[in-house]
């Protein structure tokens, strides 16, 4: 099965940073120590405007993530998806995750790995 | 749920189980599949039945093969010669025949030649430990001296304690619509408006069973978050209000809020009329802390802290998650009692959306089995000549009342001047006190129990207190090797509870259960009628305290049990003992004048303490370290001084790191990464440095918990134990009038570039 037109759309606004992904994914993937499939960088915190600080984490797929094909096909959720603390990782065709992305409005990225 | 516990999948067989102990952490007992093949464990999966996880784990579930077959693991007993303490090369493989032979005779003969009370029990946190120290301490070995050697019990003690002395209920958990199976979309349930994150840092933490990230489920559905906290960590990014106080200045903020809920009557009147004792008192009081003031001690500015009062007071439905720096204060009483005065005039407690109490629990490691509150009942189960021999017994008669732990800060001064007796015996139960985990002023435990004749150390791994101190080692099991039982907050609030369940062999490894019960059945038969874990589950489990009565095998298969518990509990009697409506205390209401804190020589209102070292407090000293330390927080990848072997875990938190803000690193002339020592009058560490604008300039926050593995074990060098060890600068015995609280939040340092 191709997953070409599939992707993982992120909500980042609610990513805590946790690194459940991380580790989900060497689990998943056999990744070695200092590899990674996904990799949590995060941004702040640092003083943006006013009182508000900027403190954002964002998980970025590298290109040994290959999107859970083995679960996809025995019908599960990527195994990033599937942990993930915060339950903000989304797995799905482009188009559907598009349309997520637009009804969140903001704080979303979308990777095609 | 599924109604089975195992099955098999694609090959291999499963195992559902509640997360819990060993590897600690608290017992949050996350929903887990365990992946077994050939008697292996070969992967893990979180379960998406489980109705509170939902299949989510964190990254240390996560890593656990890596902890079950690491080689540095300990699976076979161990012995060596007290004369080699701390060798690492004189360990020597024993069989478990000999280990118990040695261990029988050992107690029997301590036991008969000095008395019970000289054999003592040191527990760790968030493992199994905590729910079987007691059944192992003043059971099973019968011993009155059970230690948690945390300086001021300043860990959930003093919270739970201020629970039982004012509220006369266990701990007021935030309700995350953990009482239904349908959770957040249940009918009715309220979402909190707002919730109060007070010195807590549940995502890391999952503090005592709370499921931390429940937070962010109800904030993605609009809770609004109030943050009180030195450091700008994730959540107070996204609060509404962060109140980024002082450090230590917790019980002036709270009788701030006070201030401004009582003058401008943002309070539920009918509530206090009905349910509170002292409310004019506590009124009274609470113009001492005009919030100009409040301002001028927390550093927050006035209207910050008058408009989260209010948001706090006027929501429909709130609550506060208040954490362990409620604790670590010599003022903690009064912050809990200031806290919960809190809740209680804004009508949160056992409200839906609010402050959530626990029904009658089977199991209750610290109180009786079916009450949630900590009420010290050992001197119901052992001879009271016995218990009255306890170190510390004549002192601190507060505390005594409630805890059954004896006092760690004036047992050291007994330890270290062997009176009124020697301590011959020690048990360090999945214990790691040296590491700057609990213990103040680690170095004197150290000396304190090296003088023991004889140590007993239990841990799955190897660490710096047994190394240094043990003469035996008995290998734990983790909860993938064990039937054991998960009970979130230990019973003091029982959200839910679940079955751990056995899935493989480990060497010979076994549970703390099954230790208690192997030296309960030979020395006190009488106690025991119980010789396996499951027959002991049945008993408790079986209950007639309790309303949801289940035996063991019923509860693996059913997974999750989320016991009935009704809101509004004190209306309907359901608190008391005596079955009559209102709370266990002595005047049947929340004591907000508190009759036993009179009673114990206390202040029966809450005040604020200033930090004993501060530079209000004391200018001379913090001209000479003027950088306000504070320490404790956790990260997403360790449990206190645990996990710093697994390397997928390591690899996200490699070395001890100091926050500071950028003005105070260009102060000190320190860039990001250098390596620094912080340095006081009790003693110095060495931690990396982390520039950030998440804390305050003049802060600083130390990691805790820190030893290497990788290094060197014998003594003296320990594992590295003394090199980043934050403890060092923290005294013990500097806690409140009761004998709760320590300085470890608020402690004053220099800083200076590591050369060495
Ligand atoms: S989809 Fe699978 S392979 Fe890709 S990051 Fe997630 S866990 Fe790793
Ligand atoms: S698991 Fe989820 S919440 Fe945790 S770091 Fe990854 S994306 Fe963020
Ligand atoms: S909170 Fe505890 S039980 Fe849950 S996943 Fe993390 S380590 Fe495991």
């Amino acid at each position: 099965m191709s997953l070409k037109g599939y992707g993982l759309l992120i909500d980042y606004e609610f990513c805590s940073g946790c690194h459940s992904c991380e580790v989900a994914c060497k689990n998943e993937r056999n990744i070695p120590l200092g590899k990674w499939g996904i990799k949590v960088e995060t941004i702040g915190p640092w003083k943006a405007e006013g009182d508000r600080y900027e403190f954002n984490h964002i998980p970025c797929p590298t290109s040994l993530c290959n999107l859970c094909e083995e679960r996809i096909a025995k019908g599960k959720k990527p195994s990033c998806v599937h942990h993930c603390l915060c339950q903000v990782m989304d797995y799905g065709p482009i188009d559907e995750l598009a349309k997520k992305a637009a009804e969140k409005g903001s704080k979303v990225v979308m990777f095609l790995p | 749920m599924r109604q089975e516990w195992k099955w098999e999948e694609d090959g291999y067989e499963v195992i559902r189980s509640c997360a819990w102990s060993a590897p600690g952490d608290h017992p949050v007992g996350c929903g887990i599949k365990l992946y077994v093949k050939d008697g292996k464990l070969e992967k893990v999966e979180g379960d998406e039945e489980h109705p509170i996880t939902q299949g989510r784990l964190c990254p240390r579930c996560l890593a656990l093969k890596e902890y079950v077959y690491h080689p540095d693991r300990i699976i076979y007993p161990m012995k060596r010669d007290p004369k080699d303490r701390g060798n690492n090369d004189k360990w020597e493989r024993i069989t478990w025949d000999e280990a118990w032979e040695t261990i029988f005779e050992k107690i029997r003969y301590f036991t008969d030649k000095y008395g019970p009370e000289t054999i003592m029990e040191f527990t760790g946190t968030g493992r199994l430990a905590c729910m079987y120290n007691n059944l192992l301490a003043y059971e099973a070995i019968g011993t009155p001296n059970c230690c948690y050697a945390y300086s001021g019990v300043s860990c959930w003690g003093p919270r739970n304690s201020v629970c039982a002395y004012v509220l006369g209920a266990g701990y007021p958990e935030i309700d995350y619509a953990f009482k239904y199976e349908d959770r957040y979309d249940h009918p009715g349930w309220p979402l909190p408006e707002y919730v109060v994150i007070w010195g807590k840092a549940p995502l890391e933490s999952n503090a005592d069973g709370l499921f931390g990230h429940s937070v962010v489920d109800m904030m993605k559905r609009g809770t609004k978050l109030i943050s009180v906290d030195p450091r700008v960590n994730w959540l107070a990014s996204r609060a509404e209000f962060h109140l980024q106080l002082r450090p230590g200045t917790d019980a002036a903020m709270a009788l701030g809020w006070l201030n401004v809920i009582i003058e401008e009557d943002l309070y539920d009147h009918e509530f206090v009329d009905a349910w509170t004792y002292g409310f004019e008192q506590l009124a009274e009081r609470v113009k001492e802390y005009p919030v100009e003031k409040v301002a001028d001690i927390t550093w927050v500015p006035a209207e910050k802290i008058r408009a989260a009062a209010r948001a706090f007071a006027k929501a429909p439905a709130a609550s506060i998650a208040w954490g362990v720096s409620a604790d670590q204060n010599p003022n903690a009483p009064q912050i809990s009692h200031a806290i919960l005065a809190l809740m209680a005039i804004t009508n949160r407690i056992d409200a839906p959306g609010g402050n959530v109490l626990g029904g009658p629990p089977p199991l209750n490691p610290t109180g009786r089995d079916g009450e949630t509150a900590m009420f010290s009942q050992v001197g119901e189960v052992m001879p009271p000549e016995i218990w009255q021999k306890r170190l510390a017994a004549n002192d601190l008669p507060g505390y005594q009342e409630i805890q059954n732990y004896i006092q760690p800060d004036y047992t050291l001064e007994y330890l270290e001047r062997e009176e009124p007796y020697k301590m011959r015996m020690g048990w360090i139960q999945s214990s790691n006190f040296l590491s700057p985990t609990c213990s103040a002023q680690p170095e004197r435990w150290h000396d304190a129990v090296m003088k023991f004749d004889f140590n007993v150390g239990t841990d799955t791994f190897m660490n710096p207190t047994i190394q240094a101190l043990a003469d035996m080692f008995l290998p734990i099991g983790t909860f993938a090797e064990i039937n054991d039982f998960a009970i979130t907050h230990y019973g003091m609030c029982a959200t839910f509870y679940g079955s751990i369940n056995k899935a493989i062999d480990v060497g010979e490894t076994v549970s703390d259960l099954e230790i208690a019960l192997k030296i309960g059945n030979e020395l006190h038969p009488e106690l025991f009628p119980w010789d396996t874990p499951e027959a002991y589950f049945d008993a408790k489990l079986k209950n007639p305290a309790v309303k949801d009565q289940i035996t063991f095998a019923d509860l693996q298969n059913k997974g999750v049990l989320l016991p009935t518990n009704e809101y509004y509990k004190y209306k309907s009697g359901q608190i008391r003992g005596d079955g009559k409506p209102g709370f266990n205390t002595p005047t049947g209401r929340i004591e907000l004048y508190s009759l036993l804190f009179q009673k114990f020589g206390e202040d029966p209102l809450p005040y604020y303490i200033e930090p004993e070292y501060s530079a209000v407090a004391n200018p001379e000293i913090a001209s000479k370290y003027p950088l306000i330390l504070t320490t404790g927080a956790r990260t997403f990848v360790s449990f206190h001084s645990e996990h710093r072997q697994i390397k997928t875990l390591r690899e996200v938190v490699p070395d001890p790191l100091l926050e500071m803000h950028p003005d105070t690193a260009k102060e000190y002339g320190v860039t990001d990464g250098a390596w620094v020592y912080i340095e006081n009058q009790w003693g110095k560490a060495k931690q990396r440095v982390k520039v950030t604008e998440g804390i305050m300039p003049g802060v600083v926050h130390a990691m805790h918990g820190w030893w290497f593995p990788e290094e060197e074990p014998s003594a003296p060098h320990l594992y590295g134990v003394w090199k980043s060890n934050v403890n060092n600068m923290i005294p013990s015995k500097h806690m409140g009038k009761l004998g709760f609280g320590s300085p470890f939040r608020s402690a004053q340092v220099t800083l200076y570039l590591a050369t060495d």
